[in-house]
Protein backbone atom coordinates (compact mmCIF):
# COMPACT_ATOMS: atom_id res chain seq x y z
CA UNK A 1 0.00 0.00 0.00
CA UNK A 2 1.35 3.43 -0.90
CA UNK A 3 1.90 6.02 1.83
CA UNK A 4 -1.02 7.81 3.48
CA UNK A 5 -0.42 11.02 1.52
CA UNK A 6 -1.54 9.31 -1.67
CA UNK A 7 -5.12 9.05 -0.36
CA UNK A 8 -7.75 11.79 -0.43
CA UNK A 9 -10.16 9.98 1.88
CA UNK A 10 -9.77 7.04 4.25
CA UNK A 11 -12.29 5.13 6.32
CA UNK A 12 -10.92 2.63 8.80
CA UNK A 13 -14.10 2.10 10.79
CA UNK A 14 -15.11 -1.11 9.01
CA UNK A 15 -13.83 -4.65 8.75
CA UNK A 16 -11.85 -3.54 5.69
CA UNK A 17 -9.98 -0.26 5.26
CA UNK A 18 -11.46 1.78 2.41
CA UNK A 19 -9.34 4.51 0.87
CA UNK A 20 -9.82 6.80 -2.13
CA UNK A 21 -6.58 7.48 -3.93
CA UNK A 22 -5.59 10.92 -5.09
CA UNK A 23 -5.37 11.46 -8.86
CA UNK A 24 -3.79 8.39 -10.44
CA UNK A 25 -2.21 8.98 -13.83
CA UNK A 26 -3.40 6.55 -16.48
CA UNK A 27 -3.73 6.30 -20.23
CA UNK A 28 -6.33 4.40 -22.25
CA UNK A 29 -5.07 2.85 -25.45
CA UNK A 30 -7.51 1.74 -28.13
CA UNK A 31 -6.00 -0.34 -30.92
CA UNK A 32 -6.41 -3.75 -32.51
CA UNK A 33 -3.95 -5.76 -30.39
CA UNK A 34 -2.29 -7.59 -33.29
CA UNK A 35 1.16 -9.17 -32.98
CA UNK A 36 2.80 -6.13 -34.59
CA UNK A 37 0.88 -3.74 -32.34
CA UNK A 38 1.82 -5.72 -29.23
CA UNK A 39 5.47 -5.52 -30.24
CA UNK A 40 5.17 -1.77 -30.81
CA UNK A 41 3.50 -1.28 -27.41
CA UNK A 42 6.29 -3.26 -25.76
CA UNK A 43 8.83 -1.01 -27.47
CA UNK A 44 7.00 2.14 -26.37
CA UNK A 45 6.40 1.06 -22.76
CA UNK A 46 9.24 -1.33 -22.07
CA UNK A 47 6.87 -4.02 -20.83
CA UNK A 48 4.87 -6.64 -22.71
CA UNK A 49 1.09 -6.52 -23.18
CA UNK A 50 -0.57 -8.81 -20.62
CA UNK A 51 -2.72 -11.78 -21.61
CA UNK A 52 -6.50 -11.42 -21.83
CA UNK A 53 -8.17 -10.42 -18.52
CA UNK A 54 -4.80 -9.93 -16.82
CA UNK A 55 -2.85 -7.04 -15.37
CA UNK A 56 0.95 -6.93 -15.27
CA UNK A 57 3.48 -4.14 -14.77
CA UNK A 58 0.71 -1.56 -14.57
CA UNK A 59 -0.86 -2.55 -17.89
CA UNK A 60 -4.41 -3.88 -17.69
CA UNK A 61 -6.21 -5.79 -20.46
CA UNK A 62 -9.59 -4.06 -20.78
CA UNK A 63 -10.93 -5.56 -24.02
CA UNK A 64 -9.59 -7.22 -27.17
CA UNK A 65 -8.83 -3.71 -28.46
CA UNK A 66 -8.24 -1.73 -25.27
CA UNK A 67 -5.56 -1.40 -22.59
CA UNK A 68 -5.50 0.70 -19.43
CA UNK A 69 -1.94 1.78 -18.68
CA UNK A 70 -0.91 3.19 -15.31
CA UNK A 71 1.70 5.89 -15.76
CA UNK A 72 4.72 5.07 -13.59
CA UNK A 73 6.44 7.63 -11.38
CA UNK A 74 8.83 9.78 -13.37
CA UNK A 75 6.77 9.41 -16.54
CA UNK A 76 3.86 11.57 -17.73
CA UNK A 77 0.70 10.72 -19.71
CA UNK A 78 1.77 13.17 -22.42
CA UNK A 79 5.18 11.53 -22.86
CA UNK A 80 3.64 8.06 -22.81
CA UNK A 81 1.03 9.01 -25.43
CA UNK A 82 3.78 10.51 -27.59
CA UNK A 83 5.84 7.28 -27.40
CA UNK A 84 2.80 5.11 -28.20
CA UNK A 85 1.79 7.34 -31.10
CA UNK A 86 5.31 7.23 -32.51
CA UNK A 87 5.63 3.44 -32.28
CA UNK A 88 2.19 2.22 -33.33
CA UNK A 89 1.65 2.03 -37.06
CA UNK A 90 -1.93 0.71 -37.05
CA UNK A 91 -4.93 2.97 -36.33
CA UNK A 92 -4.87 3.77 -32.62
CA UNK A 93 -6.04 6.22 -29.99
CA UNK A 94 -4.23 6.99 -26.74
CA UNK A 95 -5.93 9.31 -24.27
CA UNK A 96 -5.04 10.66 -20.83
CA UNK A 97 -7.94 9.44 -18.67
CA UNK A 98 -6.45 10.39 -15.28
CA UNK A 99 -9.26 12.86 -14.57
CA UNK A 100 -11.94 10.45 -15.78
CA UNK A 101 -11.23 7.77 -13.20
CA UNK A 102 -11.44 7.27 -9.45
CA UNK A 103 -9.19 4.68 -7.80
CA UNK A 104 -9.81 2.95 -4.47
CA UNK A 105 -7.80 0.72 -2.19
CA UNK A 106 -9.43 -2.00 -0.07
CA UNK A 107 -7.09 -3.32 2.59
CA UNK A 108 -7.78 -6.22 4.92
CA UNK A 109 -8.27 -9.96 4.73
CA UNK A 110 -12.02 -9.47 4.15
CA UNK A 111 -11.51 -7.28 1.05
CA UNK A 112 -12.81 -10.06 -1.22
CA UNK A 113 -15.98 -10.32 0.85
CA UNK A 114 -16.73 -6.60 0.40
CA UNK A 115 -16.57 -6.91 -3.39
CA UNK A 116 -18.47 -10.18 -3.39
CA UNK A 117 -21.45 -8.32 -1.93
CA UNK A 118 -21.94 -6.35 -5.12
CA UNK A 119 -20.07 -7.98 -7.99
CA UNK A 120 -21.35 -11.05 -9.90
CA UNK A 121 -17.87 -12.54 -9.83
CA UNK A 122 -16.40 -15.66 -8.21
CA UNK A 123 -13.99 -14.06 -5.76
CA UNK A 124 -12.89 -17.23 -4.01
CA UNK A 125 -9.10 -17.23 -3.48
CA UNK A 126 -8.64 -20.09 -5.95
CA UNK A 127 -10.87 -18.47 -8.59
CA UNK A 128 -9.63 -14.87 -8.50
CA UNK A 129 -5.86 -14.66 -8.12
CA UNK A 130 -2.97 -12.22 -8.27
CA UNK A 131 -2.62 -10.93 -11.84
CA UNK A 132 -6.33 -11.33 -12.67
CA UNK A 133 -8.06 -8.16 -13.86
CA UNK A 134 -11.84 -8.06 -13.89
CA UNK A 135 -14.23 -5.54 -15.40
CA UNK A 136 -17.70 -5.94 -13.99
CA UNK A 137 -20.26 -4.08 -11.91
CA UNK A 138 -20.24 -3.33 -8.19
CA UNK A 139 -23.80 -2.60 -7.21
CA UNK A 140 -24.85 -0.59 -10.26
CA UNK A 141 -21.43 0.93 -10.91
CA UNK A 142 -19.16 -0.18 -13.75
CA UNK A 143 -15.81 -1.01 -12.16
CA UNK A 144 -12.58 -2.88 -12.70
CA UNK A 145 -10.50 -4.42 -9.94
CA UNK A 146 -7.44 -6.54 -9.26
CA UNK A 147 -5.39 -7.82 -6.35
CA UNK A 148 -2.27 -5.99 -5.20
CA UNK A 149 -1.69 -8.63 -2.56
CA UNK A 150 -3.72 -11.36 -0.87
CA UNK A 151 -5.33 -8.76 1.41
CA UNK A 152 -5.35 -5.71 -0.85
CA UNK A 153 -7.57 -4.86 -3.82
CA UNK A 154 -7.41 -1.87 -6.15
CA UNK A 155 -10.68 -0.77 -7.74
CA UNK A 156 -11.27 1.71 -10.55
CA UNK A 157 -14.52 3.42 -11.56
CA UNK A 158 -15.60 6.60 -13.32
CA UNK A 159 -14.64 9.77 -11.45
CA UNK A 160 -18.21 11.07 -11.53
CA UNK A 161 -19.16 8.22 -9.19
CA UNK A 162 -16.23 8.61 -6.79
CA UNK A 163 -18.18 9.77 -3.74
CA UNK A 164 -21.00 7.30 -4.29
CA UNK A 165 -18.53 4.44 -4.74
CA UNK A 166 -16.60 5.44 -1.61
CA UNK A 167 -19.78 5.46 0.48
CA UNK A 168 -20.93 2.17 -1.08
CA UNK A 169 -17.61 0.55 -0.14
CA UNK A 170 -17.61 1.96 3.41
CA UNK A 171 -21.17 0.71 3.87
CA UNK A 172 -20.32 -2.73 2.50
CA UNK A 173 -17.22 -2.90 4.72
CA UNK A 174 -19.09 -2.36 8.01
CA UNK A 175 -17.94 -4.48 10.90
CA UNK A 176 -20.09 -7.53 11.57
CA UNK A 177 -21.53 -7.50 8.04
CA UNK A 178 -19.12 -9.92 6.35
CA UNK A 179 -20.88 -12.95 4.85
CA UNK A 180 -17.77 -15.08 5.56
CA UNK A 181 -18.40 -17.14 2.46
CA UNK A 182 -14.91 -16.82 1.03
CA UNK B 1 -30.63 -16.52 -14.37
CA UNK B 2 -28.51 -16.88 -17.48
CA UNK B 3 -24.78 -17.58 -17.45
CA UNK B 4 -23.32 -16.14 -20.65
CA UNK B 5 -19.75 -16.37 -21.92
CA UNK B 6 -18.60 -13.29 -23.80
CA UNK B 7 -16.84 -14.58 -26.95
CA UNK B 8 -14.63 -11.47 -27.04
CA UNK B 9 -13.07 -11.35 -23.57
CA UNK B 10 -13.85 -14.92 -22.52
CA UNK B 11 -15.54 -13.93 -19.26
CA UNK B 12 -18.39 -16.13 -18.09
CA UNK B 13 -20.80 -14.08 -16.02
CA UNK B 14 -24.41 -13.94 -15.03
CA UNK B 15 -26.84 -11.90 -17.05
CA UNK B 16 -26.71 -8.68 -14.99
CA UNK B 17 -23.19 -8.03 -16.31
CA UNK B 18 -24.71 -8.01 -19.81
CA UNK B 19 -27.50 -6.18 -21.58
CA UNK B 20 -29.93 -7.87 -23.92
CA UNK B 21 -30.24 -6.40 -27.41
CA UNK B 22 -33.21 -8.33 -28.77
CA UNK B 23 -33.64 -10.57 -31.78
CA UNK B 24 -30.50 -11.19 -33.82
CA UNK B 25 -29.82 -11.42 -37.54
CA UNK B 26 -32.42 -8.87 -38.60
CA UNK B 27 -32.21 -7.39 -42.07
CA UNK B 28 -32.08 -3.65 -41.60
CA UNK B 29 -34.48 -2.47 -44.29
CA UNK B 30 -34.10 1.23 -44.89
CA UNK B 31 -33.66 3.43 -47.99
CA UNK B 32 -35.35 1.93 -51.03
CA UNK B 33 -37.22 -0.82 -49.21
CA UNK B 34 -40.98 -1.17 -49.21
CA UNK B 35 -43.08 0.23 -46.38
CA UNK B 36 -44.06 -3.31 -45.42
CA UNK B 37 -40.45 -4.47 -45.18
CA UNK B 38 -39.50 -1.38 -43.17
CA UNK B 39 -42.43 -1.84 -40.79
CA UNK B 40 -41.52 -5.49 -40.34
CA UNK B 41 -37.90 -4.59 -39.58
CA UNK B 42 -38.92 -1.94 -37.07
CA UNK B 43 -41.74 -3.66 -35.22
CA UNK B 44 -42.20 -7.32 -36.02
CA UNK B 45 -40.24 -9.83 -33.97
CA UNK B 46 -40.61 -13.60 -34.03
CA UNK B 47 -40.60 -14.11 -30.26
CA UNK B 48 -40.80 -17.89 -30.56
CA UNK B 49 -41.51 -20.21 -27.67
CA UNK B 50 -38.27 -22.15 -27.91
CA UNK B 51 -34.96 -21.43 -29.60
CA UNK B 52 -34.05 -17.77 -29.86
CA UNK B 53 -31.01 -16.11 -31.43
CA UNK B 54 -30.30 -12.87 -29.63
CA UNK B 55 -27.91 -9.94 -29.50
CA UNK B 56 -26.24 -9.23 -26.16
CA UNK B 57 -23.74 -6.64 -25.05
CA UNK B 58 -21.05 -7.19 -22.41
CA UNK B 59 -21.97 -3.79 -21.03
CA UNK B 60 -20.18 -3.95 -17.67
CA UNK B 61 -17.21 -5.83 -19.13
CA UNK B 62 -15.35 -5.41 -22.41
CA UNK B 63 -18.25 -3.50 -23.96
CA UNK B 64 -18.58 -5.71 -27.06
CA UNK B 65 -21.77 -6.85 -28.74
CA UNK B 66 -22.12 -10.56 -29.45
CA UNK B 67 -24.75 -13.20 -30.25
CA UNK B 68 -26.28 -15.88 -28.05
CA UNK B 69 -28.38 -18.93 -28.94
CA UNK B 70 -30.65 -20.10 -26.16
CA UNK B 71 -34.02 -21.63 -25.38
CA UNK B 72 -36.57 -19.12 -24.14
CA UNK B 73 -38.45 -21.86 -22.29
CA UNK B 74 -35.72 -23.85 -20.52
CA UNK B 75 -33.15 -20.98 -20.53
CA UNK B 76 -30.56 -23.45 -21.79
CA UNK B 77 -27.74 -21.66 -23.57
CA UNK B 78 -26.43 -23.40 -26.67
CA UNK B 79 -23.56 -21.01 -27.17
CA UNK B 80 -22.43 -17.45 -27.81
CA UNK B 81 -20.74 -16.31 -30.98
CA UNK B 82 -19.23 -13.38 -32.86
CA UNK B 83 -21.29 -10.33 -33.76
CA UNK B 84 -19.63 -10.25 -37.20
CA UNK B 85 -21.83 -12.89 -38.77
CA UNK B 86 -25.28 -13.25 -40.35
CA UNK B 87 -26.00 -16.71 -38.90
CA UNK B 88 -24.90 -18.95 -36.04
CA UNK B 89 -21.73 -21.02 -36.54
CA UNK B 90 -22.21 -24.64 -37.62
CA UNK B 91 -21.26 -26.11 -34.23
CA UNK B 92 -23.99 -24.12 -32.45
CA UNK B 93 -26.58 -25.09 -35.08
CA UNK B 94 -25.52 -28.73 -34.59
CA UNK B 95 -25.83 -28.43 -30.81
CA UNK B 96 -29.36 -27.01 -31.12
CA UNK B 97 -30.39 -29.63 -33.72
CA UNK B 98 -29.16 -32.43 -31.47
CA UNK B 99 -31.74 -31.41 -28.88
CA UNK B 100 -34.43 -29.85 -31.10
CA UNK B 101 -34.35 -31.74 -34.42
CA UNK B 102 -37.41 -29.81 -35.65
CA UNK B 103 -35.68 -26.42 -35.31
CA UNK B 104 -34.51 -24.59 -38.44
CA UNK B 105 -31.81 -21.90 -38.43
CA UNK B 106 -33.78 -19.81 -40.92
CA UNK B 107 -37.53 -19.74 -40.44
ZN1 LIG C 1 -16.62 -9.33 -22.90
Amino acid sequence: MSDLMSFSEIDGSGAVLVAAQRRVMMVTLKAELSKATRAAIKKALGTPVPAARKIANGIAWMAPDELLIMVPQGDTPEAMIARLTAELKAPMLAVDVSDARAVFTLKGNKAREVLAKGAPVDLAPEAFTLGDFRRTRLGQVAVAFWLEADDEITLVCFASLKQFMFEWLVNAAQKGSMPEFL
Amino acid sequence: MLLLTCPYCGVMAEETEFHGGGEAHLTRHSDGSSDDAFTAYLFERKNPKGIVLERWRHVYGCGKWFHAARCAVTLEIFGTYSAQTFEPPAEIIAKIKAKRPEWEAKS
